[in-house]
This record gives C-alpha cells, structure tokens and sequence, in this order.
C-alpha cells in the first residue's frame, strides 16, 4: 500500500554541508556508476557520444550564485537527490503501489516490477528528485544505496552511500537523523540544518548545511591599517647586488 | 509542464464523454432504439477512447491494472476505478435500454453519479499536486467539471441546460486564469526555500548540473510565451465557449449544432493545451526557469 507508515523506526538520510561541497561531481559519477550496476535497471543514457546527450541521473549538483545586499557574490555547489521525505508526496500519489516508504528505515524505494511508468510521482516531488528511465519505461530514484548499507559482502568503511564514500571534500554525511544522538543529528544541530522548500509539507530527512559566511576583503579607508599590507608589499624594490650592478650596467649601454 | 498529447486528447475526449454519459444516465434525453444506440456509442467512444490514449504515455501499460490496487491513497488509483465502474454500470444500462427497451433508472442514476465522479478524480490527480501552484486549488474539479457537464449537456442535445453550464464554465475558466496567474507567487516557493540560500542574498541559478537535456526539464519546464498564450486564451473562450452558447440560443440547426460541437472541442482541447503548458512545477526553480 502507498499509504505512508505513521511513524518510521529510523530515519536514515543523508546531511549534505554546502560549505564544503566544491562542485566537482565526484558524487554525480559514483552514484551513476553504483547504481546502473546493481539495484534495479540500469541508469541509461540516450545518445551518450551525439550532439543530445541526455541521460538518467539519481543525484545532480547545481550551481548557484548568492548575492548579499553588500559585499562579493558567493558561489554555492548545490547537490540534489532524493530527500527521503517523511510526508512523501510521491508515494501516495502513485496507483500501483510500486513507490513505497520504509518502516524500518524511512528510505523511500520503487519496487520496478510493478511500476507502470505514469510518472505521477515524478510531479508530486517538488525536488526534481525522480526520473523516468527512458530506456526501461520505469521510474528511477536515489535508493540511499540501500544494497551498500546493510552489505555485509562490502568491508565496514564501504557500508554508506557511495556519494558519501566518494566525496574527496566529507562534504556528505550519512546517519540516522531520527536519532538525536547520532552524529548527523549533532552535526544539524551545531551548523543550523535546514530543509528544502519546508512550505511544501514534504518534511525532508536530509538536511543542507548553509555556507559559513565567507571572509571579506573590506576597502580600506585613510588612516585605516590594513593587515595584509606589511604582507603584500614588493619584496625588493630596488634591485642590489649582482642584480643591481647588472641593471646598471645595462642602463648605460 | 509538458502538454503531452496523450494526455491532452485524454482528458478533453473522456471528459466530453463522460459528461455525456452523465445527462443519459439521467435519461436526458430519453431516447429509446437507434436514436439511443447512437447517443450511447457517442459516449463510450468518447470515454473509451480517451481512457486508450491516456495510457499511450505509460512506460509499461501492460501493468496497467495494478494501477486499481491502490485507491486508499491514490487519486489515480481512484480514478481508474471510478470510470471502470461508470463504463461497466453505464455498458448495462445501455445494453437494456437499446436492446429490450427497459431502463432501469436506479442504474442511471447511479452511472451518472460514477461518470461525475470519474471526472471528479481526473481533476483531482491535478488539483492535489502542491508542486504545481497552478493546479493545486478547488477551481480545477470545479472547472473540469463544469466543462464536462457542459460539453455532455451540449451533445446530448440539452438546449436549455448547456448554455447555463457553459456559461458558469466560461466564469470558472477565467477565475482559473487569474488565479493561476498569481499563483507560484503566491505559493511562497520561490528560489530561495528552493535552495535554502535567502537568508544570505538572491540567488541566482550559476550552472545547471548538467549541458544537455534531461527527463525534469523536457518533462516540468516548458515555457509559453506571454503573448502566444493570450492568444490562445481568446481562441479557447470564443471557440469552447462563446460559439457553442450563441449557437445555442439561437434557432436549432443540425448543420449549427456540429459546428457548435466541433468548436467547443476545438476550444477545450486549447484550453487543455495551456493547461498542461502553462502550469509551472516548482522544480523548474532549481534551474532558475522561473
Ligand atoms: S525528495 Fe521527492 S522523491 Fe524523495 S521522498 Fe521527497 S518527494 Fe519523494
Ligand atoms: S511512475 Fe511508477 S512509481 Fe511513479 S507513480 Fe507511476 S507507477 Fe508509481
């Protein structure tokens, strides 16, 4: 049934720091390479080395710019997949039954044998986190790599996600969030977690850490010291020595 | 949103047809013999066929029947129902009304009831939809089955009833526009909750994720030109409804009554186009295509 569970034992999601993240798509290719090689179909690509490439992906980052009313412009890396909601609009849309929230966990999986590919699902989720394989005909979502994190096959360190296995900058963080001992928990607590569009009432287990305010390079008025002067000065303004005499030398010719 | 023809052949033709089901269900009118046959097989044409199209856009339309598996939750689920039911009481009804001239009016009360409800549920997969502002209000079922009810009073041949629905269409039809115009602004989800990054400045959309196409952008972000849409506006208003009401309060032709039907398709099946086309889901945000 696509009723949603009334409450979920865990909650295990994924706390993604924005103020790390430094948009290299490390975590696009992992999760592309993981998961059209296990769980489900394939991930297919359509016209892969044409003039339209298009494929289907479970996570994509997004770049923003954010200007504040004064200062410099900051430049944010934004990684977007399935946010494993616990009002997930996407599962009770869906008629067949295929999408579905777990109990034990709360990860929000589609069972493709019964999917009939209507897509209802994938306009349901505000986040753009669904995509239709256009090769399969079913609907593809992140699964929280759900066949790495209990895998008993995979040596301990390998049992998360493998976007958060994969981030060369520990930007993404894997845990119960419905825990609020647990280390993800704490790490919202500390750096402010926030939800995505929360006036949508989708209620996101993941959470986004917003960027740390970044240093400013204020203009410096009269009379104002500027500490980074004494640094930035020429090393050798006049040349001495062998350098000297032969820039003498050179003068006079 | 993308105005797949599937869909928009769907929900024009189904709901012409079940509006029609609906007023024979009433027995409006009460035909008996050939004069029925026709009416009846008008209708179901119209359902059945729109039904068909609708599952040209499935990925897997030989699943389709667990689709009924899931009505607790699912508008889709329930609408898929609905109309089996309407279809299969509506089939019966017809079958004893054309073939040994026995109407049971009970069953057409209660197909007609099944056929508006059908049209109730179609509307409500679209209305229910939060990520859609456009569509996430009580005027969509309100209008989609105004239309229904017109369109089907119009067929069936209900000269004094289908002006009146018509008209309450056209009124819902124009308080759908201006109330849609307004309403991604007025949903409070814009590109700062989008992104979480308000609190800091405006944001503005850098680098999408990806140089090429992808399913969320050809699927959700299809943007119509202002003017295109005004346009087409006034073609859906004059053709779908206008033309069929001034057709109507004047004296009754054959020739004027096709032509009436032939536009006011025309005119909803444009509607039905901007519908689709107009309707921006909020994930176009995070690509900045709002
Ligand atoms: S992010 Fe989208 S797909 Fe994932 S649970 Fe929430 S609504 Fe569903
Ligand atoms: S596309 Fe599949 S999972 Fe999504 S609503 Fe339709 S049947 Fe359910």
């Amino acid at each position: 049934m696509t009723d949603l569970p009334e409450a979920t034992q865990r909650k295990m999601g994924l706390v993604i720091d924005l103020d790390t993240c430094v948009g290299c798509h490390a975590c696009v290719v992992s999760c592309k390479g993981w998961n059209t090689e296990n769980y489900g179909a394939p991930l297919s690509d359509q016209d892969p080395y044409g003039a339209d490439p298009s494929g289907t992906f479970l996570n994509r980052v997004h770049s923003y710019e954010v200007q504040p009313e004064s200062g410099a412009a900051q430049l944010v890396h934004f990684p977007k997949s399935c946010l494993h909601c616990e009002d997930a609009p996407c599962v009770t849309v869906c008629p067949t039954g295929a999408s579905y929230k777990r109990v034990e966990d709360g990860i929000v999986l589609v069972n493709e044998s019964d999917c009939i590919g209507c897509g209802l699902c994938a306009w349901a989720c505000p986040y753009g986190a669904r995509e239709m394989d256009a090769a399969e005909g079913v609907m593809k979502k992140c699964t929280l790599c759900v066949d790495r994190i209990y895998n008993e096959n995979l040596p301990e360190v390998d049992r998360v996600p493998a976007c958060v296995r994969t981030c060369p900058a520990g930007a993404r963080h894997f845990g119960d969030l419905g825990d609020p001992q647990s280390d993800v928990s704490r790490l919202v607590e500390a750096r402010g977690g926030m939800d995505l569009m929360p006036e949508q009432g989708t209620k996101p287990v993941n959470k986004y850490l917003p960027p740390r305010p970044k240093d400013r390079t204020e203009p410096v008025g009269p009379g104002e010291i500027d500490i980074l002067a004494p640094l930035l000065k020429p090393v050798a303004e006049e040349p001495r020595g062998f350098v000297g005499w032969l820039d003498k030398m050179l003068e006079k010719i | 949103m993308h105005p797949a023809p599937s869909v928009i052949v769907f929900t024009t033709l189904s709901g012409l047809g079940f509006g029609l089901l609906f007023w024979l269900g009433l027995g409006m009118p009460a035909s008996e013999g050939w004069v029925a046959a026709v009416f009846f097989a008008i209708a179901f044409a119209l359902s059945v066929g729109g039904l068909l199209a609708s599952t040209f856009h499935l990925g897997h339309p030989e699943r389709a029947v667990k689709a009924f598996s899931q009505w607790r939750s699912s508008w889709l689920s329930r609408e898929g129902i609905c109309a089996v039911a309407a279809l299969s009481v509506m089939g019966l009804y017809a079958a004893l009304v054309v073939l040994f001239g026995v109407r049971l009016s009970v069953l057409g009360w209660l197909g007609a009831a099944l056929s508006a409800g059908t049209v109730f549920t179609t509307s409500m997969i679209y209305a229910q939809l939060r990520t859609v502002p456009r569509w996430n209000t009580a005027l969509t079922p309100a209008l989609f089955l105004a239309l229904s009810l017109g369109g089907g009073a119009l067929l069936a041949g209900q000269v004094s009833l289908a002006p009146w629905f018509l008209t309450a269409a056209a009124a819902l039809q124009v308080a759908w526009w201006v109330r849609g115009d307004k309403a991604l602004l007025q949903s409070g989800t814009d590109m700062a909750s989008a992104t979480g990054l308000g609190e800091i400045g405006t944001v503005r959309a850098f680098e999408p994720p990806h140089t090429g196409n992808n399913y969320l952008l050809r699927e959700f972000v299809h943007v119509v030109g202002r003017k295109h849409a005004v346009k087409l506006r006034a073609i859906a208003l004059s053709l779908g409804y206008m033309v069929p009401v001034l057709v109507l309060v004047l004296p009754f032709s054959h020739l004027m009554a096709l032509l009436a039907v032939i536009a006011h398709v025309a005119g909803v099946a444009a509607s039905r186009w901007l519908f689709f086309a107009e309707a921006e889901h909020v994930v176009g945000l995070y690509y900045g295509k709002r």
